[in-house]
């Protein structure tokens, strides 16, 4: 796709002063829609934020500046704000491993030899764009005491499960199968074009060196992949740790507070208590654990990434 | 070079149909009937009678095919609306995105001015602010507006967006320059070069970015719920959904039938449009190298 970029064009268009400035007066015209929107939408929002973190600002009524008393509140005192930090890390320690084991499992069945792979790709990432509120609805269906699973244990086996939502540790291990089963197929879909990348000489010298099952896949298929890998690890992480509506509508947090994870507490506290700098201060901490785990993967990834080839 | 070679070499081994692609086939099955079955469970259950959906044993099919559950969804609550609501914000945001990111990628990728990527860089960094750092101080400002519950307030705040603007940039960097150098010398300037030879040939990037775009309004969930107060008026899919769940619970026939329709446009675009959208992932995920 590269075949002559700008910065190697560059040179042969020196020594137009004039048009240079022509061309940086259009290039204003070009940017001014993304930049102001930009300004208006993001830097903003953005700076609003950290000055609504060092208010106690209701959503209606008097403002009053105290610093970083949301700050010592939320790690001090507020009751559900640890909870709401450790189930964001519960969520993400469950679903980033099973999401990719079975990304990537899957991504490997659906070999070159399998017929209609294309189809099953596709059928595998459609809960990836249905809306999100109709798959958590389903579920919740599935997972009603008389609902599916629970109807063919007890038709087949005289088995009678948990009530899964109701019961702390089944519920956010339904929430995080329901997400499994709702985001791998974005996964799978990244690992099927990493799949197919692999360079064929590699496996085949592997193959010929007498390389096989196991070993060829963690000694050879998996370290190629490596970059994939670890590509799809830190988005995954990211987007688990900012989780909302796959507890919001399938437990809404509960019971207790056992599922409610930080984006829900962050909704809760701005929307429903109208504590908008408790809940700005709450997005800041957030952001920080999401930077700093993000950069523990990036510090991590020089042991077990393999760029070359 | 090697045209000595027979192909049949070159070429992949042509290996039998053994024990171990039987079993490939098995687990790929097993694992697809796995993966459909809430989809199934709940397209079935919406066409039974209500009664019968938490029949133990569970069954398929209830004493009695209701299609008219997907009629009676739209008797319940304004579906239309939310479904129109719906897709007008999802149109005018797609719309409002393809013309910046256009736009500004190209300021970025194909015109060269001071500080381009310096002002780049400051693009890319908005990029790693999360939704929920934003929405707080967003809902704020859509107070200061006035804008609270307004079409606009749905559309606006999150169409402006870093990655459409570096999917476009990236696109429209690996065009040959010469194309545009010829429309130039023949005296066409940047807006007509913009309109008449780099987005011509953008076609498929474009398609890529719409189609994400357009998903990513039509599902959009957290926003609406928190900027939307009339339900009955600006009530999105999601929010309809999520309404329409907390108002008849115990009607599971209608909600699954209301699931379904849902479900049914994105299904569609991604049925019918798999072979960009796979490669559009395909490139996002190459791109992490």
């Amino acid at each position: 796709m590269t075949s002559i970029s700008v910065a190697e064009a560059a040179p042969r268009r020196r020594g137009r002063g004039e048009l240079g400035k022509a061309e940086s007066r259009q290039a204003l015209g070009f940017i001014t829609p993304a930049l102001a929107g930009l300004t208006v939408f993001t830097v903003v929002p953005v700076v609003l934020s950290v000055a609504m973190s060092l208010f106690d600002w209701p959503a209606w009524g008097d403002r009053e500046f105290i610093g970083f008393g949301n700050y010592v509140d939320l790690f001090t005192s507020h009751p559900d704000f640890w909870p709401a930090l450790r189930n964001s890390a519960v969520f993400t320690l469950l679903f980033v491993p099973l999401n990719l084991v079975v990304s990537l499992g899957l991504a490997l069945l659906l070999g070159p030899r399998i017929r209609g792979r294309a189809a099953f790709r596709v059928l595998f990432f459609i809960p990836v764009v249905t809306p999100m509120v109709a798959n958590v609805l389903v579920w919740r269906m599935l997972l009603q005491p008389n609902g599916l699973f629970n109807g063919v244990t007890t038709a087949a086996f005289d088995l009678t499960l948990p009530s899964f939502l109701n019961h702390p540790q089944w519920a956010m291990v339904m929430v995080v199968i329901m997400s499994v089963w709702q985001g791998m197929g974005y996964n799978m879909l990244i690992f099927c074009a990493a799949i197919e990348q692999l360079p064929e000489s590699v496996l085949e010298a592997a193959r010929i060196d007498g390389a096989r099952g196991a070993q060829m896949f963690f000694r050879v298929t998996l370290p190629l992949l490596s970059p994939a890998v670890f590509f799809t690890t830190v988005m995954t992480m990211i987007s688990s740790m900012q989780v909302f509506a796959q507890p919001q509508l399938l437990t809404g947090g509960g019971p207790g507070n056992a599922t409610l994870p930080m984006v829900m507490f962050i909704y809760e506290q701005a929307f429903t208590f109208q504590q908008m700098g408790l809940a700005a201060a709450a997005a800041w901490v957030l952001f920080a654990v999401i930077i700093g785990l993000t950069a523990l993967q990036f510090r991590a990834q020089r042991r077990w990434v393999h760029y070359e080839v | 070079m090697r045209s000595d070679v027979p192909a049949a070499v070159l070429a992949a081994p042509v290996r039998p149909i053994g024990p171990r692609l039987v079993l490939q086939y098995v687990a790929v099955v097993v694992a697809a009937l796995l993966f459909v079955t809430p989809l199934v469970y709940a397209f079935f259950s919406a066409l039974k009678p209500n009664d019968q959906i938490f029949a133990v044993p569970p069954t398929l099919i209830g004493s009695e095919v209701r299609w008219g559950n997907f009629v009676e969804v739209f008797r319940h609550g304004p579906f239309l609306t939310y479904i129109s609501n719906s897709l007008v914000i999802a149109v005018a945001g797609t719309l409002v995105v393809l013309v910046v990111s256009t736009t500004a990628g190209y300021a970025f990728g194909r015109l060269r001015w001071s500080g381009r990527d310096l002002v780049f860089g400051l693009f890319l960094l908005t990029l790693m602010v999360p939704q929920e750092v934003l929405v707080v101080p967003m809902f704020q400002l859509m107070q200061w507006f006035g804008w609270v519950n307004t079409p606009q307030s749905l559309v606006l705040p999150f169409a402006f967006t870093a990655f459409g603007t570096f999917l476009m940039r990236q696109f429209f960097r690996g065009i040959p320059f010469e194309l545009e150098e010829a429309a130039r010398v023949d005296g066409a300037g940047p807006m007509r070069t913009f309109l008449q030879i780099i987005l011509p040939l953008s076609r498929s990037a474009v398609a890529v970015l719409t189609v994400f775009t357009f998903i990513g309004f039509w599902n959009s969930y957290l926003w609406p719920l928190i900027v939307v107060n009339d339900y009955a008026y600006l009530g999105t899919l999601p929010i309809g959904l999520a309404t329409f769940s907390g108002q008849f619970g115990t009607r599971w026939d209608l909600q699954m039938a209301a699931s379904i329709i849902a479900m049914i446009p994105t299904a569609l675009i991604v049925i019918l449009l798999q072979k960009h959208l796979v490669k559009g992932i395909a490139t996002a995920g190459i791109a992490g190298r």
